[in-house]
């Protein structure tokens, strides 16, 4: 048993290390501010790899696999979460394209995703109504000659005024079949329209949009998978897509720990440095054991990806812990700094606003516990 | 990175689970009501080369591994927590610091008939007046010729009523406060050794633990383990080891809880129909489950550390804190899915929820790791 990443994960979370300290972190703040979508570093990254960690080479990406991945997340994470999200939806996309795709989808879609010629990939399953039960979804897709016409509506999609391709989620068949089918749906698709931006409390440099579906038509070439196997894709990309936000927020735990150790070791009180209270620096290892376990979770579920093992359960595992924890830490991380924490002059304030949303997208911990209950209470027989 | 068990530690799990079933989960609320030492157990448990896992076969050990000392310790403990106890002071306390500080000749004397387990050992550090804080302890050792005299009082000592050979730490220059601390190796039959009454304890009380008396017991300086004034290095070294036996029992006990509250909540009927089927049932199981593999994580990745020679203090400080403190927190909620089943001595979960306690205090409480892990946060 070894917990250490191997060479090639190393090098990939170096990789990501860096490009975050130094490009990254540096811009967060006035991109936090400016609700900026951050153009250039979407494109360094892809140059970095960053946006195919998961993707076989020969469609441009690095792949390194789910743990390298993992590892990668949480640097970048730890500079900033609206920055990991964009990369990390990106790379949820063109891993299912290179799951189910056709080699004429992964061969248009993944190179362009993985080298950052597309800005963005994204996942268009929820909708007004529909989000942690997806059997709701009212988006339809109907066959019209050789192809098929999507009308419908999303919403809470990330990147989705920015992303080359969008993965969306219909309606196909009878209406009572209720059978889901997935879509690639290229940017510039008349009706695909790209409606309000959502105004965010945290994560304001990733972009929240609605999109609509005006009779938007697309070939057969653009489904994924099968027609009827949407269900499924969503599912396993979820699954996926679940390592990464539990990355995410391992990464924001991190950068909370850091930001808290800086201030408590120069911020005195009753004549010593509130790194020596007690009270502080009991709580600065509550966090550090909260992070240590959610980044072993995280890594765990990763690292069963990696061996093509069963993982739903452990990726929910990870993502409810890891968003939780991040919750907690977040808040301590505030409490530690008193009034300069409430404070956008220090970096503790961005943190907390940009955590909450953890614990809700791509599965709300409410959808992660049924999911957790579901498999111990079968495991029991 | 490679989070898999081999073949080796899949065969431990398996074979400490088919013993757990079979000889301790059928008898450990005998042993907790009666306050009985499973004497049979250990014996059994000596067999299987349980009692010095992770101490070499030219020692008496079984020469595993530690991932494999916790996955043991994991099982055991969930069939029966007095006795997992008594295996990781027997391994830990004991045979880990003889292995790594004894000479050869105090190995064959002191290692080789206990890790063999067909002599028991025990760590005698705590005092009425000290505990997290070992520099005040009282007893003391004062060197006289070729010889030791040894004066003090030593409490809460696990396996004390058992033990043939106590690892005391005494005083031997009061002066130099931890680095005056010396480690003895000490037969329990000499003269001027007596044990007091076996305490009466809230949980894990298959095991025993007692206060030991040392009235002018003299040794030869040959049982002296290490060198004078390195104790406290040997305590805390040993301590770190230990640390990763309680965090695998702590996890051991929350996983029979654990399963035991799916068992009933399957089972348990309410509204017309099984309370497994509510989501506040759902939702705590879900919970539940999360934080038992996050312990164990945190367990292995720290015996993992051991096993690769690299330190592992702060690791194993966060094992035991966050499985100690899980512990409490998961058997309790099982306790109330039971409802008032789980408040009586019919079903197990009561017992459970006992033995968690003591996880949070022994070996360094959660106070103590939470200042071992924040210093290693704030250094640098």
């Amino acid at each position: 048993m070894d917990f250490e990443p191997g060479e090639l994960q190393g090098q990939v979370a170096a990789v990501a290390r860096r490009f975050a300290r130094e490009r990254i972190a540096p811009a967060a703040s006035e991109n936090d501010r400016l609700g900026r979508f951050p153009e250039e570093l979407m494109r360094e990254a892809g140059a970095l790899g960053l946006l195919g960690v998961n993707i076989p080479a020969a469609y441009g990406g690095s792949e390194a696999g789910a743990v390298a991945y993992a590892l990668a997340m949480m640097e970048i994470a730890a500079a900033d979460a609206s920055v990991a999200v964009t990369i990390g939806v990106t790379n949820m996309v063109g891993e299912a394209i290179a799951a189910h795709g056709t080699e004429a989808q992964r061969q248009r879609c993944l190179t362009r995703l993985a080298s950052g010629e597309w800005l963005a990939g994204a996942f268009a399953l929820s909708e007004a109504q529909a989000g942690s039960d997806p059997a709701s979804i009212a988006t339809r897709a109907e066959r019209r000659g050789d192809g098929w016409v999507l009308s419908g509506a999303k919403q809470w999609i990330t990147s989705g005024d920015r992303a080359g391709v969008h993965v969306v989620w219909a309606r196909t068949g009878a209406p009572a079949e209720r059978q889901l089918t997935a879509f690639l749906v290229e940017a510039g698709t008349p009706g695909l329209l790209v409606g309000r931006h959502e105004v965010k409390m945290g994560q304001r440099a990733s972009t929240t949009v609605e999109l609509a579906l005006e009779d938007c038509e697309v070939g057969d070439d653009a489904v994924l998978g099968r027609p009827g196997d949407g269900f499924r894709i969503a599912m396993q990309a979820l699954d996926g897509g679940r390592i990464g936000i539990a990355s995410q927020a391992t990464g924001t735990m991190r950068a909370a720990i850091d930001a808290s150790v800086r201030y408590a070791k120069e911020r005195r009180t009753f004549g010593v440095p509130i790194a020596q209270h007690q009270a502080i620096a009991f709580a600065l290892a509550d966090l550090q054991v909260e992070h240590d376990a959610a980044r072993l979770l995280t890594l765990r579920a990763a690292s069963r990806k990696d061996l093509r093992r069963p993982f739903t359960r452990e990726a929910s595992m990870a993502k409810l812990f890891a968003s939780e924890a991040a919750q907690r830490a977040v808040s301590r991380a505030v409490q530690i700094h008193g009034g300069y924490g409430y404070t956008e002059e220090f970096p503790v304030a961005k943190l907390f606003r940009d955590a909450r949303v953890q614990t809700i997208y791509e599965g709300t911990s409410e959808i992660q516990r049924l999911v957790i209950a579901r498999e111990v209470l079968r495991a029991a027989g | 990175m490679d989070i898999q068990l081999t073949e080796e530690q899949r065969q431990v799990r398996e074979l400490c689970r088919e013993f757990a079933e079979a000889e301790l989960k059928p008898n450990a609320r005998r042993w907790d009501e009666k306050h009985e030492f499973p004497r049979d157990a250990v014996k059994k448990l000596a067999e299987m080369g349980l009692l010095g896992v992770a101490i070499p076969p030219e020692w008496g050990g079984a020469g595993m591994d530690n991932v494999s000392y916790a996955i043991a310790m994991e099982e055991i403990s969930r069939g029966c927590a007095g006795t997992g106890v008594i295996m990781s002071v027997n391994n830990s306390l004991y045979c880990d610091p003889v292995m790594k500080f004894g000479t050869d000749q105090q190995k064959q004397e002191f290692l080789t008939p206990f890790a063999a387990g067909e002599r028991l050992g025990c760590f005698a550090l705590t005092e009425p007046m000290s505990g997290s804080d070992a520099a005040e302890m009282r007893t003391t050792a004062e060197r006289r010729g070729g010889e030791y005299v040894l004066n003090g009082t030593k409490n809460f000592i696990t396996n004390g009523p058992q033990a043939d050979v106590i690892l005391l730490f005494a005083m031997t220059d009061r002066s130099k406060g931890h680095r005056g601390i010396t480690a003895f190796l000490v037969p329990t039959e000499l003269t001027g050794f007596s044990r007091g009454r076996p305490d009466d304890k809230v949980g894990i009380r298959a095991s025993g633990s007692c206060s030991v008396f040392f009235e002018d017991c003299v040794i030869p300086e040959r049982y002296r383990l290490g060198g004078e004034g390195e104790g406290f290095k040997v305590a805390m070294s040993t301590l770190d080891g230990g640390r990763i036996g309680i965090g695998a029992q702590a996890l051991g006990i929350a996983r029979a809880a654990l399963e035991e509250a799916v068992a009933y909540a399957k089972d348990r009927k309410a509204f017309g129909q099984p309370i497994a089927n509510f989501q506040a049932i759902q939702f705590m199981l879900a919970d539940m489950a999360t934080e038992v593999d996050a312990a164990r994580l945190l367990v292995w990745r720290a015996a993992s550390m051991k096993d690769r020679g690299v330190r592992f203090s702060a690791e194993a400080a966060m094992a035991k804190l966050f499985a100690s403190e899980m512990s409490e927190r998961v058997t309790s909620k099982a306790l109330q899915i039971h409802g008032g089943y789980g408040y009586v001595k019919e079903f197990d979960v009561e017992r459970h929820w006992r033995d968690s306690r003591i996880t949070e205090i022994y070996e360094g409480t959660s106070e103590i790791q939470r200042l071992v892990i924040s210093a290693s946060v704030l250094k640098d």
